[in-house]
């Protein structure tokens, strides 16, 4: 067991450090005062060629591991860009991988290289506001109609649908009542996001106002055959593929969140006197720190554990539910130790703290629950009756 | 032309440095190591050569620990084209850098070798300087701007109060000061390339060195803590405690 970075994966969290340093505290704070898309960050990692980071290289990636990609999305959180950051690139970064596994090779070369380029953003189209966490409940539908699919119906909390040209949708190809297994009935497609037949209205929300989250109203969006990724009715098996290491990089980022939070409160608890000396010299103070500390490590070492089993080709589901569930607790605990320790400033936006505090809501919320977290631990790791 | 630009693995510069507790040196167990920051700025300086079509081949050198690889594979991440690592356990000083640099400057005959100004652990600030005498070729120290005449290179370099621009014969000596450029990060395909790219491996002996060390360190320490300063009110007070400090008479 080796706990340390090789020196190829040290540099890429130094490359990545150095890239992010344009975009510094001011430039967060500007976009989550403002909003609109980080444009510019955006093509400064798509420049540089970082999107295609777990991408093959048969298509212009750098076929590196999700340890890699993880290490990658952990450091754009850590210096500063927070989710804002992370949630601006993690679509490109691994969320075609069904692509990757059960696409033809037409639409491998037509699909990923533009998204390594930068040239296409996309979304990912999967909640309903009927179903919720109940994937195999959704009502979207694709009608087949000859050559193509005619889609009607709604999606929710679809992240940068606002500037994507392409979505990544999972809909209904068969009524729930004609299947036999339940699971079946979903299909997978990656088409183009015409918006004269996908109405899209932004949610105004706590944090990360630089990236959108929006309903969708669907009537009538066509899609093309060749754009339905593997077998019809096998939709919802494809997304589980890739449910894990979603589930590794998003840890990843909260735990860089929680770490930049950090970093700025053991700053200001040194600096800011107050009866005669540094904050940081009480222990009610210095204590909390350290144990945010603690439990963000404790939560990192659990996600490089899933990510090196993932990469391995080894079973991951507990390690990568567990990894997230931890790292968003203990990224949520740091932002709020963070504001605690700045007191009245830690309600201030120029101290970040609180800018930090709304992000971390988003970890633990998406893209699964705690609860259902815990339910899925309960029921494969430790025998319990499936409770969902 | 053929551009050597030569490496050094130092403590990052962001590390708290800690002096060990016998005072024989800093504590680098565990410590993270970067490539010398004015070395990336030779780097910098040599890949931007090429990119221009002057340089035809950057080649990187670094003397020192095994470790070193990773010093050169950043440069090669950078844009130089292969690596040669001088293996060394000992600590070299810059006497010997200098004589390590010169026997693979008479093997691999570049036409310019950029070094950085200093190396930020020792800042012993002698090497470069230390190789020019030894090859008898013109130096140009400090370098804040490159520019060619002809086949003359045009150094600026700064000075108290100034500019001076130096005119150097080729074979030619630089060494880059912290406003010659701005040294790029390297991009993924890039830092995918340079795992590629050869790096070469040699002993101080492959040259004849011998690396024993010629000075002897007595005894390394902490800086002394600055004391808290004071407050004047007026200029006279404050004339009348420099006086009591006995710094103006
Ligand atoms: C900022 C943001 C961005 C998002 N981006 C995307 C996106 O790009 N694409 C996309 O498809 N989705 C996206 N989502 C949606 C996200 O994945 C869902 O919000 C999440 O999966 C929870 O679903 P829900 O909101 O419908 O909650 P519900 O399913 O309504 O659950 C509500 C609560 O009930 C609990 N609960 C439900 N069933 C059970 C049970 N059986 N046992 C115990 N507890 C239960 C849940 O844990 C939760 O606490 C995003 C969400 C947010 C907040």
């Amino acid at each position: 067991m080796d706990f340390s970075l090789t020196p190829d994966q040290q540099q890429i969290r130094d490359a990545i450090f150095k890239l992010c340093e344009p975009f510094d505290d001011d430039y967060w704070l500007k976009k989550d005062k403002a909003g609109g898309f980080p444009e510019d960050f955006y093509k400064a990692v798509a420049d540089q060629g970082w999107l295609g980071i777990a991408m093959p290289e048969s298509v212009g990636g750098a076929g590196l591991g999700i340890t890699e990609a993880a290490l990658m999305m952990q450091a754009i959180s850590e210096s500063g860009g927070g989710m804002s950051g992370a949630s601006a690139v993690h679509l490109n970064i691994f969320g075609l991988n069904p692509v990757v596994v059960f696409g033809t090779e037409d639409q491998k070369t037509r699909m990923l290289p533009p998204l390594i380029r930068g040239e296409d953003k996309a979304c990912f189209a999967v909640t309903e506001p009927d179903a919720g966490l109940n994937t195999t409940g959704l009502k979207t539908f694709a009608e087949r109609k000859s050559d193509r699919y005619i889609v009607r119906g709604q999606k929710i909390w679809i992240t940068t649908a606002q500037v994507a040209s392409k979505m990544l949708l999972l809909a209904r190809t068969t009524p729930y009542d004609e299947l036999t297994k339940k699971t079946d009935g979903l299909s997978l497609f990656y088409t183009d996001f015409d918006r004269s037949k996908v109405e899209v209205r932004e949610i105004p929300k706590m944090g990360r106002s630089a990236v959108d989250s929006n309903m969708l109203f669907f009537d009538g969006l066509e899609i093309p055959v060749e754009n339905r990724i593997g077998a019809e009715g096998k939709g919802f098996q494809q997304i589980l593929h890739g449910l894990n290491p979603e589930r590794i990089l998003i840890a990843a980022e909260a735990i860089g969140l929680g770490r930049a939070a950090l970093r700025k409160a053991s700053a200001y608890a040194r600096e800011r006197v107050v009866f005669g000396r540094p904050i940081g010299q009480n222990q009610g103070i210095q204590h909390p720190l350290a144990k945010c500390w603690a439990e963000l490590e404790a939560a990192n070492l659990m996600t490089f554990k899933a990510a090196s089993l993932y990469d391995n080709g080894k079973e991951c589901g507990a390690e990568a539910n567990a990894a997230k569930y931890l790292a968003a607790e203990a990224a949520f605990h740091a932002c709020e130790t963070a504001i605690l320790t700045h007191g009245g400033m830690g309600y201030a936006k120029e101290y970040h703290v609180e800018r930090y505090m709304r992000e971390s809501w988003i970890p633990r919320i998406a893209p699964v629950s705690m609860q259902l977290i815990l339910s899925f631990i309960a029921e494969k790791v430790l025998g319990q009756p499936k409770s969902y | 032309m053929k551009v050597l630009v030569p490496v050094k693995r130092v403590v990052d510069y962001n590390v708290k440095i800690r002096v060990k507790s016998d005072q024989t040196g800093v504590d680098l167990a565990n410590v993270k190591m970067s490539m010398n920051p004015f070395d990336e700025i030779a780097i910098e300086e040599a890949v931007r050569l090429k990119e221009a079509g002057k340089a035809t081949e950057v080649v990187a050198v670094s003397i020192g620990v095994a470790q070193s690889t990773e010093t050169i594979r950043t440069a090669l991440a950078m844009g130089a084209d292969r690596g040669i690592l001088v293996k060394s356990d000992e600590t070299v000083e810059p006497l010997n850098v200098a004589k390590i640099l010169k026997g693979i400057v008479e093997a691999e005959k570049p036409d310019l070798v950029i070094l950085g100004k200093q190396a930020i652990d020792d800042d012993s600030n002698q090497t470069g300087q230390m190789l020019a005498a030894l090859l008898g070729w013109a130096q140009g120290t400090f370098a804040s701007k490159i520019e060619f005449d002809g086949d003359k290179i045009l150094l600026t370099r700064e000075i108290d109060g100034g500019l001076q621009t130096l005119k150097l014969n080729m074979p030619t000596i630089v060494t880059a000061d912290l406003r010659l450029n701005e040294p790029r990060y390297a991009s993924l395909p890039n830092i995918m390339k340079a795992k590629k790219k050869p790096i070469d491996e040699k002993t101080p002996a492959d040259y004849g060195v011998d690396v024993k060390a010629r000075l002897e360190v007595l005894k390394v320490t902490e800086p002394p803590q600055r004391q808290a300063g004071i407050k004047v009110e007026s200029v006279e007070q404050l004339v009348s405690k420099l006086k009591e400090a006995g710094v103006i008479g």
